[in-house]
């Protein structure tokens, strides 16, 4: 079957019913799309499908179609990190990191709708996404600066 | 900014540091029990630098569990050798007892053996069960900053020497006026010669004695902000957690074992699994099943498959049974220890004492963002095993006994852990990876549990109950007669390693007994509630539940004496690194000034881990319930090392205490976890979270680890500013059983 992640179309041998999180993972070594509870519980697998954030745990490989997929992976490089990185660096957000990957996909949908969020719209969108490191308060800055980032280029 | 390394096991075994051209510096000879693994055996010294043709390596003795160690150790290491951070990767050391954690021995406590006051009594307390680890390997107990203060100045300091040796030895000169920057030695009159090109030299002659560390007004890195060495590869997917490693050939695993927790399984029926496409073998493990399959999907699938006959647990079956037994233990047949007895409590508590209160916490799962797992790859005779573990020498232990190999058969290779919150001082994910690899001879296993597996088979944050007594006179406390009941947590942790511990738990009163408040006749009791339900280790252990026993009825008599919470607390406390921090959250939180209409504060105090730590809890009334609208910490650590980590530390411990003085709440029926996932164990989340202030004081005494003390006043401090909102006195955790949140 054939998805395409990250701008390249790739073959996939899978059971249909295979969540995406599952595909990205252990198909196509995508690893840095997290597995955090399976159910759509804690956003840890969150990715863009066109662009929309998704939980991946929750969306059927059969079901990914001809949509777009990205992953943390295809945001942004160290060497070209996209502005949310950056911001997540500049304010140092993440500690054990697990989650960030979720966080950092979520944030990256909101801000492609609401290029300028309240701190209201930012907790509609990021609601989902769980941290047991406690690393919200960083989250709600960095998601900031990124948005007056992006309104200044 | 600097990188993360990952070291090949023939680095650390050479015999000769220039053949494969790597040589390890180290120091600390004066307490060299253990062999040097970078080195092969009978080495003296402790091994904390590599320097080979790539640069400068820091061996890391801890592991990253999110707390930023990586960063603060590369830093210690840097400022001594005049490195800058960049200068300096950093990568996971092998398991070994040579990185034996000090700071969590008895012998570490800096106090002689006559100083019998609180803080002394108090910090050897906390050390005296982990004091049996001796050897161990553990990150844990806010113990990483002040074991590696010392340890890595001195590395990078003795390192540092060495190579000037070597320099001017080269040179023919004497090595006055030599100095050190940015990874080179440079002579008197300007030659340098890089680390690089001595280092091999350097480590062919003995070692000098550790020379003077840099005065703090030298400091360059240190007392600084630092990027955190693992950030970059955080937030661009890179980092590898150990369930996303990918080795040849590798099989997925999963794990399903008896939901009552310890008891055996009687029998399966794997046969319907086993005809499931995917899927390569079922193999027992102690009390369950692993699964192997060619994907974690494919496994997790196949482990619903299987049926299985449980044997019942030893434990009582539901929660309301826990609590009857806790309940049980409050008589003299089941006291622990008494560890504070002030004055005469008994002369002033006749029954019917002017206060009587009784508190009541459940348990707690650890809930890490990552779910448990471990790699194990048995293959010619020797076993690996990747591991996000606090206990990297005790899988030594457990690979042996498993596999029958020596341990020096055995190689750990310590991942990134995605949480560690305590529950990655467990080893059972590891036996069971450990014992699937074994079945599978020559294949690698990766084993990872279902979210509901990790949730229903922790070690949890035991269940606890207190009761007070206490009379006022003078609108002080007169005297306070605290009673805690618990399980006790070493015991329980150290048992399933195969230890047994005699003598006192101290984690049943940590927190409680221990604190700086002078009231006269003063009293604190721990009661032993039988083993029963596995408990461990939990962000701030015993403080964690007994901050809220002990700050609640602090609060309670503050408003039965009339007094502000604050100014009611200060007039009993003189230590003054407490007062310090209750004075500065006050400053943070504007205490005395005034609030909007349906807003209210509280606040908190507990000493854990040598930090005193106060925390304000702003709460509002809002239609949709109680919102959490302001929060302020202040800390004192003794030396700041890092500002900005400190802070992240104290507003993610707040977090977790806050998560679980909400709504955190582990309930047993048929003698199984009844929660399954993140949507009936719910975290705080981000639009529940509110801005976190936090103040970093250096009063203390010494340097002090600040990964847990942010917990314990938490929960209290809620607590207390909802009792400030609306009257309510809620003794029972978690609140939202009483209160509704928004």
């Amino acid at each position: 079957m054939w998805i395409k992640v990250n701008g390249t179309g790739v073959d996939v041998t899978a059971d249909p019913e295979t969540p995406l999180l599952w595909v990205l993972r252990d198909a196509l070594n995508l690893t840095g799309t997290r597995y955090g509870c399976g159910v759509g519980a804690c956003g840890a697998c969150t990715v863009l499908l066109d662009g929309v954030a998704v939980r991946s745990c929750q969306i059927a490989l059969r079901d990914v179609g001809a949509g777009a997929v990205t992953t943390i992976e295809g945001l942004g490089t160290p060497e070209a990190l996209h502005p949310l990185q950056a911001a997540w660096i500049e304010h140092q957000v993440a500690q054990c990191g697990y989650c960030q990957s979720g966080q950092i996909m979520q944030a990256a949908s909101l801000l492609a709708q609401t290029p300028a969020p309240s701190d209201l719209e930012i907790d509609e969108a990021m609601v989902g996404n769980l941290c047991r490191c406690g690393t919200y308060p960083r989250i709600r800055a960095a998601i900031h600066a990124a948005a007056a980032q992006l309104h200044k280029a | 900014m600097s990188r993360i390394r990952t070291i090949a096991r023939r680095s650390f075994l050479i015999g000769s540091a220039a053949i494969l051209g790597g040589v390890a510096f180290g120091t600390y000879a004066y307490r060299k029990p253990y062999p040097n693994p970078l080195q092969g055996k009978g080495a003296a010294l402790t091994p904390y630098v590599l320097i080979d043709a790539d640069g400068v390596t820091l061996i890391a003795p801890r592991a990253e569990m999110g707390q930023g160690v990586m960063t603060t150790l590369a830093a210690l290491l840097a400022e001594e050798m005049d490195l800058t951070l960049d200068q300096v990767q950093v990568a996971h050391g092998p398991a070994a007892s040579a990185y034996f954690n000090g700071a969590v021995l008895e012998e570490g406590v800096p106090f002689v053996p006559t100083d019998d006051s609180w803080l002394a009594e108090g910090s050897r307390a906390l050390m005296r069960v982990p004091a049996k680890f001796l050897g161990m390997q553990v990150t844990g107990g806010s113990s990483s900053i002040p074991d590696a203060y010392d340890k890595m100045r001195a590395a990078g300091a003795v390192a540092r020497a060495a190579l000037v040796a070597a320099a001017a030895r080269r040179l023919g000169v004497e090595a006055a006026g030599f100095t050190t920057e940015g990874g080179a030695v440079f002579a008197a009159d300007g030659t340098r010669l890089a680390y690089t090109d001595l280092a091999v030299e350097a480590a062919a002659s003995d070692l000098p004695a550790v020379p003077p560390l840099k005065p703090r007004v030298a400091w360059k890195l240190l007392g600084r902000s630092l990027p955190r060495v693992d950030m970059v590869a955080k937030v661009t997917g890179a980092a590898q957690f150990t369930i996303d490693l990918r080795l040849p050939g590798m099989l997925f695993a999963t794990a399903r074992c008896n939901p009552a927790l310890g008891a055996a399984m009687i029998s399966h029926d794997a046969s319907a699994a086993l005809a499931l496409p995917g899927v390569v073998k079922v193999v027992e493990v102690e009390g369950g099943v692993v699964v192997l399959a060619d994907s974690t999907y494919s496994a997790f699938r196949a482990a619903d498959a299987v049926t299985f006959d449980w044997a019942p647990a030893s434990y009582p079956a539901d929660t309301a049974a826990m609590v009857a037994a806790t309940a049980a233990v409050f008589d003299p047949a089941h006291k622990d220890s008494r560890k504070r007895d002030d004055g005469d409590v008994d002369a002033l508590l006749a029954p019917g004492a002017a206060f009587e209160a009784s508190y009541a916490v459940p348990y707690l799962a650890h809930a890490t963002m990552e779910p448990m797992g471990a790699a194990a790859w048995l293959k010619d005779g020797r076993l690996q095993v990747w591991a996000g573990s606090q206990l990297p020498s005790q899988i030594l232990v457990e690979g042996a006994a498993i596999t029958g190999l020596p341990q020096a058969a055995i190689e750990v290779h310590t991942t990134m852990m995605g949480g560690g919150f305590g529950r990655r001082a467990e080893v059972d994910v590891i036996r069971q990876a450990i014992t699937a690899a074994k079945a599978v001879a020559g294949t690698p296993v990766l084993l990872t549990w279902r979210r509901e597996e990790d949730m229903t088979h922790d070690a949890y944050r035991p269940m606890a109950q207190a009761r007070a007594r206490a009379t006022l006179a003078d609108g002080k406390v007169a005297a306070l007669d605290l009673h805690i009941a618990a399980p006790a947590v070493i015991a329980s942790q150290a048992g399933r390693l195969g230890y047994r511990l005699p003598g006192a738990d101290a984690t049943i009163v940590q927190g409680a007994w221990e604190q700086p408040y002078g009231f006269p006749n003063y009293r604190v009791t721990g009661y032993r509630v039988p083993a029963g339900v596995p408990v461990g280790w939990w962000r701030s252990v015993g403080a964690s539940q007994n901050a809220f026993f002990h700050e609640s009825v602090v609060d309670e008599l503050a408003q039965l004496a009339g007094a502000d919470p604050l100014a009611f607390r200060l007039s009993q406390i003189s230590h003054a690194p407490s007062r310090a921090v209750l004075e500065a959250v006050a400053e943070s939180a504007g205490w005395s000034g005034a609030l909007p209409a349906g807003h209210a504060r509280g606040v908190a105090f507990c000493l854990s881990f040598g930090v005193p730590c106060a925390e304000v809890i702003e709460v509002a009334q809002t239609a949709a319930g109680i919102a959490l609208v302001a929060a302020h910490a202040a800390v004192d650590v003794g030396v700041a090392l890092d500002p900005r980590n400190i802070e992240a530390q104290v507003q993610g411990a707040m977090v977790f205490g806050l998560s679980a003085a909400v709504s955190g709440e582990i309930t047993f029926a048929n003698g199984a976890a009844e929660q399954q996932n993140f949507w009936d164990y719910q975290p705080l989340r981000l639009n529940q979270c509110p801005p976190i202030t936090v103040r970093v004081l250096e009063n203390g005494d010494r340097i002090r680890g600040i990964g847990e003390p942010g917990t314990p006043p938490a929960a209290p401090a809620l607590a207390n500013a909802i009792f400030a909102l609306n009257g309510l006195r809620i003794r029972q955790l978690p609140l939202n059983r009483a209160v509704t949140f928004a």
